[in-house]
């Protein structure tokens, strides 16, 4: 593997040719928000939050799956990005209903530490609060749709960790929704493991473990790693 | 198949050449007036005359003034008789021996039809579609032949890059670069795809094309994937085309059974099998990631480039991919050289454009003209104005992707860099004439609606970003919005255009940007004054 | 790519046994065949999904899930591309169609006055099929007919030039037959 010397917001350095540019800024310890990426799930660049500004490109490029390259120069907090940043997350919390107060994710939730990071005091957007339902039918585990950002996260676990593709979206546009089996309740679904990486995955409070308080109900990612590590890797130290 | 066998069809066919011709158009537009009913009593009034001998009745493509079908062509009288009916058979035989029928008639010689120029709408109105012989009569497959017996891989695609063809699926991207790429990356599997997905409302130039010559489409793609290295093509039509995926079907069926699609074609090394692929209504699906997607048999969702297509594309392989009007220029290009195509046009802008011309127009049709050619010479001269002595108020192109052209700018001349000047695109060629009585918000909130329908959901900005667009031209059009709407309104637009993952989303915006561009009067003058705090435009606080 | 060149036995499934559908609906035996010509390769799902509504009419959960057991599909997946795509339909149509373009060049011309048209003799709403079961309304995004705006599709015909009257006309054949 090459390596590739590139500028990020000013600072100049290596990276390993086929590394993302979010790989590259991580090692070089500049941080760059995310929201639909998970360690271990491929990326998909859908949420837009990881947009950064590259020289030459007039295009905004999102950093999860944009590749380094020899002599690139990268802008990751422009006021411009800031700004996009802030409104991407105006609109998440106008499309659904999230009410931090009453979450079993408040404190934390993804979304909610996100909006703290870009300085999000309030929403200009009308809030269109639209009806979504709770699936409370399976044994172990609950979805609140209310509360989900489409962000994928547990499809992508579903399928390419666990392997059972138990999760999809149905639907389209703003009527997307995430379905189990033949969209129907969880609780009856005959692919599901109940191995529970959805639920470690969600950013928010849309898929909870039963029976856990807000306290307990802590995600545990490294655990993702661990079994992304041990299946693909082979290596399984935890 | 050799260039013999080529040559014997052609005589064949133009030996069996009868005296007169009445050409019937069959494409969708005309059958939706009964042309076949039309067809079918010509054909028996033909035989009760006794004519069989000296007349053919052809069933044609699209003869492009759709709003006055059905249509029915005399050769050699020159006579376009208009509206016609299945009744008005035996009279328009009749006067075949002299007389004048009781049908009306239309001037082929007026200008809709003189100021075309005709390469992609050659055969279209002229060749049946449903025989391959008669393809084949009108100098069909040479080009192919030419190709693959004196030309090598890498001449196919500088005689492509010398044409300066762009791509006419909108983005006007260089089809010679394109297909270099491809050529290029390394694989030794790769595919063609015809985006034959046109989803653009207001627009059917495509739709013409298949049904009216699908072999041109066919021909270009074998031309396109003996250029690149591909054994294999994807046509990907839209379901709301039954009409031309019978037709496709019927062409690549013909094609292979005279040795021209499939394998060793020509008795040549090069092999190339076309399947095709109906879409299931998704307007995304024109955007070419979400596409091959879909032909994966996938929900039609985009992914960011890079990997762009031509590296990375169809199940992982090297991928060209070019709409049907694009392909249907290459046999041309051909057959008579990149040098007659550059000359045609404008210096960036090479070669004709097709448009498919409707809305508030005395003249709905078809029309292909020279790229460069003045809005003006399209919507007043061939188009004939509006209709009941009606003013023109702008021309919109590029449906939901483009943009509203005012009338104080009909002088533009059509090519790829002026209608981006206006804050429009060239598109896929859908122009919707608008009239006085139209109203521009509305219209905005019309696009914007689709692309809120169409949006696939995957990334935020196109996905909630277009709802609260709409909600907010809504709120415009209700008079219930303030200053302040319409600068949320403004910088939503600009927001969703810089962010979205693909063209959907970042066009969206476009409708109603050059709207507020060109007639922001007619949006300020719905809005309320502002009062804080008493309308409804409270700043909402993130509950904690 | 996924693609099952070999068309293997299914086990036997509690929707499906091993060779058609356990209601013994040829139509089924007619989508299996349907299936075998795509070699059951997974790329062909929107091929079959169309296949399936074109004898089926719609398609219901019992048929989804018996494509999803013959092509060795997540269920997840079948539900997911079939509600993706606006042109399958998961719920029975009514007897007769109306679809209404809804195309830019049919809106400008007053497609929008012949759906509110229908709407309001009907009592329903664009999309929804009367209480009768007689007759489902539908809007179209484009079905290329510019030329001849604005067009309505009756029962798959294409009708140039309509008006509001014309089609009311047209419907009120339909609830009265």
């Amino acid at each position: 593997m090459a390596a590739k010397t590139l500028t990020i917001d000013g600072k100049q350095i290596t990276a390993e040719e086929g590394e993302t540019i979010l790989q590259a800024a991580t090692e070089a310890g500049i941080k760059i928000p995310t929201l639909c990426h998970l360690e271990g799930v491929y990326d998909i660049g859908a949420c837009r939050l990881c947009l950064v500004e590259v020289t030459g490109t007039p295009k905004l490029l999102p950093a999860c799956t944009l590749k380094v390259a020899e002599g690139m120069e990268v802008s990751t907090d422009t006021e411009r990005l800031r700004k996009y940043r802030r409104m991407t997350l105006e609109l998440l919390f106008a499309e659904r209903n999230h009410v931090c107060a009453v979450c079993v994710a408040n404190g934390h939730c993804e979304l909610q530490t996100l909006a703290y990071s870009q300085g999000l005091d309030h929403v200009r957007y009308e809030y269109t609060f639209p009806k979504w339902s709770v699936d409370n039918t399976h044994r172990l585990f609950g979805m609140d749709h209310n509360r989900c950002i489409l962000c994928t996260r547990c499809v992508r676990s579903c399928w390419h960790i666990e392997g059972a593709g138990t999760k999809n979206v149905s639907g389209r546009g703003g009527k997307s929704r995430i379905i189990t089996d033949l969209n129907q309740p969880w609780g009856d679904s005959e692919s599901c493991t109940e191995c529970g990486k959805c639920v470690m995955s969600c950013p928010t409070g849309a898929l909870f473990k039963k029976g856990s308080t807000v306290g307990e109900s802590v995600r545990d990612r490294d655990k993702l790693e661990f079994i992304v590590n041990a299946r693909e890797k082979k290596q399984w130290n935890a | 198949m050799i260039l013999n066998d080529l040559n014997q069809v052609k005589e064949k066919e133009q030996a069996a050449q009868k005296k007169i011709v009445l050409r019937c158009c069959m494409a969708a537009g005309c059958m939706s007036s009964d042309s076949k009913g039309v067809k079918e009593q010509l054909e028996k009034a033909v035989a009760d005359a006794g004519l069989q001998s000296e007349v053919e009745v052809r069933g044609v493509g699209c003869m492009k003034l759709c709003c006055e079908g059905p249509l029915v062509a005399v050769d050699p009288k020159n006579e376009l008789y208009v509206r016609v009916t299945a009744e008005n058979a035996p009279s328009i035989i009749a006067a075949l021996k002299g007389g004048k029928a009781n049908v009306e008639q239309t001037d082929p010689d007026a200008a809709f039809f003189k100021k075309q120029f005709s390469i992609v709408l050659a055969n279209s109105g002229v060749v049946d579609p449903e025989r391959i012989e008669s393809y084949i009569a009108a100098d069909g497959y040479l080009a192919l032949h030419e190709v693959l017996n004196e030309m090598t891989p890498k001449d196919v695609v500088e005689t492509m890059v010398k044409s300066g063809l762009r791509g006419r699926g909108g983005a006007g991207f260089p089809t010679g670069l394109k297909w270099g790429t491809v050529a290029k990356s390394p694989g030794a599997k790769k595919y063609v795809i015809c985006n034959a997905d046109e989803g653009d409302p207001g627009a059917f130039m495509d739709r013409s094309v298949l049904e009216s010559d699908p072999h041109s489409v066919l021909e270009g793609m074998a031309i396109a994937a003996y250029a690149v290295g591909a054994d294999q093509g994807y046509l990907y039509v839209r379901a709301e085309y039954p009409l031309a995926i019978a037709r496709l079907q019927l062409a690549i069926k013909q094609a292979k059974q005279m040795g021209l699609l499939g394998a060793g074609i020509f008795e040549s090394p090069f092999n190339f099998n076309v399947d095709i692929r109906i879409g299931a209504g998704a307007f995304v699906c024109g955007e070419e990631t979400a596409l091959m997607m879909s032909v994966e048999g996938k929900r039609g969702t985009p992914r960011p480039r890079p990997p762009f297509p031509a590296e990375s594309g169809l199940f992982g392989c090297p991928t060209l991919l070019n709409n049907v009007e694009t392909f249907a220029n290459v046999p041309a290009i051909y057959r008579k050289g990149a040098e007659w195509f550059a000359a045609i046009g404008t210096e960036k802008s090479k070669g004709t454009k097709v448009f498919a011309l409707a809305g508030k127009i005395k003249n709905t049709g078809l029309i292909e003209v020279p790229m460069g050619t003045p809005l003006r010479t399209i919507v007043e001269e061939m188009g004939g104005g509006a209709p009941d002595g009606g003013k023109i108020k702008a021309v919109q192109t590029g449906g939901p992707s483009g943009g509203c052209i005012p009338s104080q700018h009909l002088d533009t001349p059509v090519d790829y860099e002026s209608l981006g000047k206006l804050g429009s695109i060239m598109g896929s060629g859908g122009m919707i004439v608008m009239d006085e009585g139209t109203k521009m918000v509305d219209v905005a909130r019309f696009f914007m609606e689709f692309c809120m329908d169409e949006s696939c959901g995957k990334c935020i900005p196109c996905r909630a970003g277009t709802v609260q667009m709409h909600n907010l031209l809504d709120k415009i059009l209700k008079r219930k919005a303030t200053a302040r709407d319409l600068a949320k309104l403004e910088e939503l637009c600009d927001m969703v255009r810089n962010t979205s993952l693909c063209g959907l989303g970042q066009t969206a915006p476009n409708p109603t940007m050059s709207t507020l561009r060109f007639f922001r009067n007619e949006y300020e003058e719905l809005l309320q004054p502002d009062t804080f705090g008493a309308g409804a435009t409270h700043p909402q606080t993130v509950t904690k | 790519m996924s693609s099952n060149s070999t068309p293997v036995e299914t086990p036997p499934a509690k929707n499906g046994t091993q060779a058609g559908h356990a209601s013994g609906d040829k139509r089924f035996k007619i989508l299996e065949v349907h299936m075998k010509k795509h070699q059951f390769r997974h790329d062909a799902l929107i091929e079959v999904l169309h296949k399936a509504q074109e004898l089926f009419g719609y398609l219901e959960d019992d048929l989804l899930l018996f494509i999803s057991h013959k092509l060795k599909l997540p269920p997840s997946r079948v539900y997911g591309v079939a509600t993706f795509y606006h042109f399958f339909t998961l719920k029975p149509q009514g007897q007769h169609t109306c679809v209404v373009c809804m195309g830019t060049a049919c809106y400008v011309k007053g497609a929008d006055q012949v759906v509110e048209a229908v709407q309001n003799e009907l009592k329903i709403k664009a999309g929804e099929t009367t209480a009768d079961n007689k007759v489902s309304l539908l809007t179209a995004r484009c079905i290329g007919a510019c030329g001849i705006a604005p067009a309505v599709v009756y029962d798959g015909t294409v009708t140039p030039r309509q008006t509001p009257a014309s089609t009311l006309e047209k419907i009120n054949q339909w609830v009265k037959s």
